[in-house]
């Protein structure tokens, strides 16, 4: 494994690699298919390069564990906007997450719906393409259009378009408290129409989840957040808005509102059960009707537009699904199933020879996390 | 501004182009009068003008396509248009380009309440988007200046940003999915009501590309259900200094502003002798905006009224009512209006580190003093975009170019503070030579690697963004 400590002597592995490598944060994520290669891991490039609370700016080394982030942002009463979600429960992985591979995946949480995706508040990156070569975009102030946004490009490339060294990140405030709303016993049409009525509203709702649970009774969940008197507000305001789908039951211990929404965040219902997991982005309102063709456990989040699925083993879900607006990433899965099946969605022909095409700039010599974005499978 | 000059090949087949053009577009939709063409000359940067080839007013994602299709074929660049309010001279032609206007593709496509998002035409302009949903009590949050006037193509290409950014992000942050053509013709859905990309952001390196990658046609836009109140308070200060502290103090408090909006001096006088908004007379003057529900309102308030005590203010002013709050913002909205009544000005875009606030206006004030034209400070100080507006006089020979050095010299300053040429309006023709301040060659390098995969031939809007010297072999290769 080369750990390179340094920018600098990140850039000359790069420089000097003949063959392909898997880039490596904490390893927490491995996310679809292995990827074959000596690993290249980011760990030792560590530290918070600046933090300036007063402009809500943050810029840090990509191997920064996300975890001391949190914990010198939290000092200041500010937070990431995007809450990062956790893999490490539902992939059985250990280690240290790093705030380097929390950009390469564009990894978010339910807040997304209302703060933004890790890719919206990231303002800066530097990072080593495959041949080697230092490049910056971007920079540590929230407003940025001078040229194009390749900043936007990094976030989610999953490593294939270059090595991340720092990365620079707008904050929010923390805020003061949370509360959560909880509905029982909707289906999932109801659930969604539901969370789609207070997503509308104007209490700006931070979390819009709901787990179906076959079987059992399902839960459908909204959180609010922000200075006590107005959480206690928009609560009743937003019982009003809902009274015509069952009784609100409010929660308002904000540890165990955390808790909650930590668990949603990151999946918890699917760690350690047998299965493979994917991941479907979609239209909110497809979302009861592509959850109806699933024969699996169905959770949603973000109003309905995100779909954590746990189905039978090796089943190409993609096939279920048909045509639908969004995609379904493969997210857990047997190495033999990520053999036959893609990990990301394929795309139409124009825009997959678009992304090989930056693929093939960035990378001339194939070496980053080689294959790992493929979507056409090698001949049988 | 240097602009490449016009390739003879494409200007001796002039006709055949117009032909070509006319045979796939209703005939009022080519433009190729010396006269009519002038109106597209140029854009918002008006120091700089040349009228373009021919114009085209297409009406369809379709007619697009085709006109791409033949500019493709024939090697004729091509500029796109949304509707010439650029500051930056995006939409400047070259006498050898067909200008894309966007302008006949206004029509609102798909209004979803339950997902929050509409799609329209990008001609459309960003006013009206919010136009066609207010009645449901929605907006479209990205609100730059020019909103009566720029469409959503423009907002697109330059990534607009506006006043209420702190909250609700910039275009990039609103922009679900778009149609674009690319220049040899072929259609490409992006995006769309979904979140986030399945593979790579190819829709965040489209927005804010200035037009180079492909021509945007349609637009999937988030739509934000609108804040049950909203209040401005205004706060006038002593000095420069003591107003960038309590920016800086009320955004480490916890709040969350809507706007913070930053106005000096001369600014100040100018504005309140031209729009009579009852401002005091004073160094500095913040106006802070905040929403929600009255008890919520207040409470923000009272945190940030508490802040601003701290720093003794020489005013300070809540809105009783709409029309305080209309008053407060008034002098604002006018501000480059009423620097317009009394000087020609240059208005720079740069963006620095709120920390950063009081050393930047005392250099600009040295540097004004130096070359001896005087700067207005009016910007959105939470998100450290700053509007400095430098005056000149178009007639005074040799001044527009002291205007531009002294522009580039404030920009270098914004970029060693470890900020940027521009925050929202764009690096067109008016930055492109700065570019290299800010980023290194390989930096660059990096961006024009997008354009060679997205545009080959390297015509679409092929003269702006980046210096000509950086460009030059990729533009000659092409033709």
């Amino acid at each position: 494994m080369l750990q390179p400590k340094s920018e600098a002597e990140l850039a000359d592995c790069l420089a000097a690699a003949k063959h392909p490598m898997a880039i490596r944060g904490g390893g927490t994520r491995p996310i679809g298919r292995a990827v074959a290669g000596e690993v290249l891991s980011t760990a030792a490039l560590k530290g918070i390069t600046l933090y300036e609370p007063g402009a809500l700016t943050l810029v840090a080394q990509a191997g920064t564990p996300l975890a001391e982030i949190e914990a010198v942002l939290h000092a200041e009463n500010q937070r990431l906007p995007f809450e990062p979600m956790d893999h490490r429960a539902l992939l059985g992985t250990d280690g240290t997450p790093t705030i380097g591979g929390v950009v390469a995946g564009n990894v978010s949480g339910p807040r997304r719906i209302q703060a933004g995706a890790a890719r919206d508040s990231l303002i800066g990156v530097r990072f080593v393409d495959g041949s080697g070569t230092v490049i910056k975009n971007g920079g540590r102030v929230m407003k940025n259009v001078t040229g194009y946004d390749l900043v936007k490009l990094m976030a989610g490339s999953y490593g294939t378009l270059g090595v991340l060294s720092e990365v620079s990140f707008k904050l929010l405030p923390e805020v003061e408290t949370c509360a959560c709303l909880i509905l029982e016993g909707l289906s999932d049409q109801s659930a969604v129409a539901a969370l789609s009525r207070a997503l509308a509203s104007p209490y700006e709702v931070t979390g819009a989840a709901h787990a179906a649970n076959r079987g059992g009774r399902s839960r459908t969940m909204l959180r609010l957040e922000g200075f006590a008197k107005s959480v206690a507000y928009r609560t009743d305001a937003l019982r009003g808005v809902l009274a015509e789908f069952r009784a609100v039951e409010v929660i308002s211990d904000p540890d165990l509102v955390r808790q909650m929404w930590k668990d949603q965040r990151d999946v918890t219902a699917f760690a350690g059960q047998t299965g493979d997991v994917w991941r479907i982005s979609c239209k909110p309102s497809d979302g009861p009707a592509i959850g109806a063709k699933i024969k699996g456990e169905v959770i949603y989040d973000w109003g309905g537009g995100l779909i954590w699925v746990l189905v039978g083993e090796g089943h190409d879900l993609r096939k279920t699904l048909g045509a639908f607006g969004g995609h379904a990433t493969l997210i857990r899965a047997s190495e033999a199933t990520h053999a036959r099946i893609p990990t990301f969605h394929p795309e139409p022909a124009p825009l997959a020879a678009l992304s090989d095409g930056l693929r093939r700039k960035f990378d001339p010599k194939g070496i980053l996390n080689t294959g790992l974005m493929a979507t056409a499978m090698p001949a049988a | 501004m240097e602009m490449p000059k016009p390739n003879p090949a494409i200007l001796a087949k002039r006709t055949r182009i117009i032909s070509r053009l006319r045979d796939v577009l209703p005939h009022d939709a080519v433009i190729d009068d010396p006269h009519e063409t002038r109106a597209y000359e140029c854009d918002a940067l008006t120091a700089y003008r040349c009228p373009p080839l021919a114009a085209v007013l297409p009406q369809s994602t379709a007619e697009v396509s085709e006109v791409l299709r033949i500019c493709h074929e024939e090697g004729v660049p091509v500029v796109p248009r949304g509707s010439g309010t650029s500051l930056a001279g995006g939409a400047l032609p070259t006498a050898d380009s067909v200008i894309l206007g966007v302008a006949r593709l206004t029509q609102v496509l798909e209004t979803d309440y339950d997902n929050r998002f509409i799609r329209v035409q990008t001609g459309r302009t960003n006013l009206s988007v919010t136009g066609a949903v207010e009645a449901n009590d929605f907006f479209y949050a990205p609100d730059p200046s020019s909103q009566l006037a720029c469409a959503i193509a423009g907002n697109i290409g330059m990534n607009s940003g506006g006043a209420h950014c702190l909250k609700y992000g910039v275009t990039t942050n609103n922009l679900l999915g778009v149609t674009m053509v690319m220049m040899d013709g072929t259609v490409v859905e992006i995006g769309g009501a979904h979140l986030d990309a399945g593979g790579l952001d190819l829709l965040g390196v489209i927005c804010g590309s200035e037009g180079q990658l492909g021509v945007v046609t349609e637009a999937t836009l988030r739509i934000l259900r609108k804040p049950e109140g909203a209040r401005p308070v205004l706060m006038g200060f002593d000095s420069n200094e003591v107003a960038g502290e309590c920016v800086s103090d009320i955004i480490k408090a916890g709040v969350l502003p809507v706007a913070i909006e930053f106005m000096d001096r001369p600014c100040i006088e100018a504005t309140e002798a031209f729009a009579k908004a009852g401002y005091p007379m004073c160094e500095a003057l913040l106006i802070v905006e905040v929403e929600g529900s009255e008890a919520e309102i207040r409470e923000q308030l009272d945190v940030i009224l508490d802040i601003a005590k701290r720093h003794n203010p020489v005013e300070l002013r809540e809105a009783a009512d709409a029309d305080q709050a209309a008053r407060i913002w008034l002098g604002r909205k006018s501000a480059f209006g009423a620097m317009g009544q009394i000087n020609d000005y240059m208005c720079l875009d740069g963006t620095i580190p709120v920390s950063s606030l009081p050393y930047v206006l005392r250099r600009i004030g040295e540097m004004s003093k130096e070359y001896g034209l005087g700067v207005a400070n009016v910007f959105h100080a939470g998100d450290g975009n700053m509007h400095p507006l430098i005056l000149f006089d178009a007639n005074k020979p040799g001044d527009l170019e002291l205007c531009e050095a002294f522009g580039a010299d404030i920009l270098k300053l914004c970029v060693e503070v470890g900020g940027c040429l521009t925050g929202e309006h764009g690096v067109g023709i008016e930055k492109r030579d700065l570019m290299l301040t800010q980023y290194t060659p390989t930096d660059l390098e990096a961006q024009l690697w997008v354009k060679d995969v997205f545009d080959p031939k390297w015509l679409l809007n092929p003269a702006k963004v980046f210096p000509l010297s950086v460009t030059e072999t990729r533009r000659d290769h092409a033709a």
